[in-house]
């Protein structure tokens, strides 16, 4: 392989995330998150050389082939244009995609952006059972809140941690969406509500599960010859990795497995190649800030597990004892996470934006002091396709 | 205040007529027998469940049909309270179960459960515990011609 041009976030920008936006369309929707990442790098929509689309599957939002719809809102008409759909992890892919048009040495300022209006089907679970296999899965009610409490359950099961180890993550998350003015739910909730709210998949109950999010999000990336030639913080790609799970989540189940369903070893994987290329060899040290991709608070544990900061099965019981929090050594999810904002296309996408604000200094309210390495990560398909990206500031 | 915003109210009913292969006509034909059939592969030796035509792992066709038992044990499940639309009224547990001669787990419905109380019925269910598949007096060839039981 050989040596890539260095990349980095020039400039980052995300959209309220509500549950509707009836004031502007999906076009609309996503030049204003194009439009603040702009203005976030100084940069006007002439210096862009191409973009990548986040789009995640068409029926989310009832338009076949939306790219068309969209292309022009991401302000690259006569230039090269993609999109990317990899589920809920669209919005990381997006970013490596972008990151390989300028880490390649063939582009050296590129666009990666989307958005989603979820909220405008109340029927996304019925639009994603249609993801399982059309001969012997689809007949049954599986869905993207069910698949995840098979997770649960088997992780509950392996580890002995309980309910009451997933309300503290969905606790935490709450609580640091107060500070964050994107985010779509922002209302603190005690574990014992969390406990208490209706059961949708046990034991995924309402308070542990992520809303159905309108929203956009656009980051900008430049080579570094451009990147220092603009005043603003940078935040550097210095590693990216990808991995693919198995494609039946029964494979991930019983002796012959080489992955456990109750695990995200293929997203460790996927962070474990972001972090080899970043020279990242003892995360518990180095990485300051984690965005992990969470829509559930269940998977917010093994997330933290696969991202190496705690061991497997821990990251309950380390919640409990306030690691994780803002204000700990290693805060995860200062945004509030995909718990408090889920506008599926961009989720992933919105988790290295926040990680790029983190080590820019540009996070505001959440800005975890003095963050300089942060790990972004996101998750799509029944736990399929998993991306990580490790993001460095200059402060 | 403006004036408010209209909405365009918009459906998609979309028909489609799916090929099973010749593999899964198979497997779906042994299912009118109450027979559940798994792949093995001639690599790696295990027999999947649901079938398949290569095996993911090695890379290599399977031929080997392999008829598992009724019997195996519950790797995963959930009791589903909400109600999704175009899914059936809660509530139902959705469940992988892993056949005693299959190296990997399939989903189907479990029944034989009460279920009216939903977080009491998650307390008596447990990963790892027996159960069998059984079938319909009439199978037809589908997947919903059988579905997982507690073995008691």
């Amino acid at each position: 392989m050989t040596a890539m041009s260095r990349v980095a976030i020039v400039g980052v920008g995300q959209t309220e995330h509500r549950f509707r936006r009836d004031d502007v369309t999906y076009p609309e929707l996503a030049r204003e998150a194009v439009a603040r990442a702009l203005a976030h790098a100084g940069l006007e929509v002439r210096d862009l050389e191409a973009a990548v689309l986040a789009l995640a599957p068409d029926a989310l939002m009832g338009v076949a082939h939306a790219e068309r719809w969209v292309a022009d809102a991401l302000g690259v008409a006569g230039k090269p244009f993609m999109r990317v759909n990899t589920g809920g992890s669209t919005g990381i892919t997006t970013v490596h995609a972008a990151y390989f048009h300028v880490a390649s040495g063939l582009f050296d300022c590129v666009l990666a952006a989307g958005a989603d209006r979820v909220g405008e089907s109340g029927d996304a679970q019925l639009v994603l059972n249609t993801m399982w296999d059309v001969l012997y899965e689809r007949p049954f009610p599986l869905n993207a809140i069910n698949m995840l409490a098979l997770q649960a359950v088997r992780y509950m099961a392996k580890y002995g941690t309980t309910e009451y180890h997933m309300a503290l993550g969905a606790v935490k998350n709450r609580r640091h969406a107060l500070r964050n003015p994107h985010a779509h739910l922002r209302k603190e909730v005690t574990v014992e509500e969390v406990l208490a709210s209706r059961v949708i998949c046990w034991p995924i109950k309402l308070f542990d599960a992520c809303p159905q999010s309108t929203g956009g999000c656009a980051l900008v990336l430049c080579s570094e010859e451009v990147a220092r030639r603009l005043p603003g913080p940078k935040a550097w790609i210095d590693g990216v990795g990808n991995c693919v799970e198995t494609y039946f989540m029964g494979d991930r189940m019983g002796p012959a497995a080489e992955h456990d369903h109750a695990d995200a070893d293929a997203l460790a994987e996927a962070i474990a190649r972001a972090y080899r290329q970043a020279g990242i060899r003892d995360p518990r040290r180095e990485i300051d800030v984690a965005e992990l991709y969470a829509p559930f608070s269940n998977i917010e544990l093994h997330a933290i597990e696969a991202a190496g900061l705690c061991d497997k099965g821990q990251a309950g019981r380390l919640l409990e004892k306030g690691e994780f929090h803002l204000g700990s050594r290693q805060p995860v999810n200062p945004s509030g996470g995909v718990l408090c904002a889920n506008p599926i296309a961009v989720t992933a996408m919105v988790r290295v934006a926040e990680a790029a604000l983190q080590v820019m200094g540009h996070a505001g309210e959440r800005q975890v002091e003095g963050a300089r390495t942060a790990l972004a990560t996101g998750i799509g398909g029944d736990h399929q396709f998993y991306g990580a990206a490790v993001l460095r500031g200059e402060r | 205040m403006s004036d408010p915003v209209i909405e365009i109210e918009q459906h998609w009913d979309i028909h489609y007529r799916h090929a099973a292969g010749e593999m899964g006509s198979h497997f779906f034909r042994a299912l009118r027998e109450k027979r559940i059939l798994g792949r093995r592969c001639p690599q790696c030796r295990r027999v999947l469940l649901p079938p398949r035509g290569f095996c993911d792992r090695c890379f290599v066709t399977t031929s080997e049909w392999v008829e598992v038992a009724p019997d195996g044990v519950l790797e995963a499940f959930t009791v589903v309270a909400q109600k999704f639309t175009g899914m059936p009224d809660p509530p139902y547990v959705v469940a992988y179960a892993r056949l005693r001669n299959a190296d990997t787990a399939m989903v189907n419905y479990l029944r034989g459960v009460d279920l009216s109380d939903v977080r009491a019925a998650a307390q008596r269910l447990a990963v790892g515990m027996p159960v069998r598949a059984v079938f319909t007096a009439r199978p037809e060839g589908r997947m919903t011609d059988f579905w997982f039981e507690p073995a008691r």
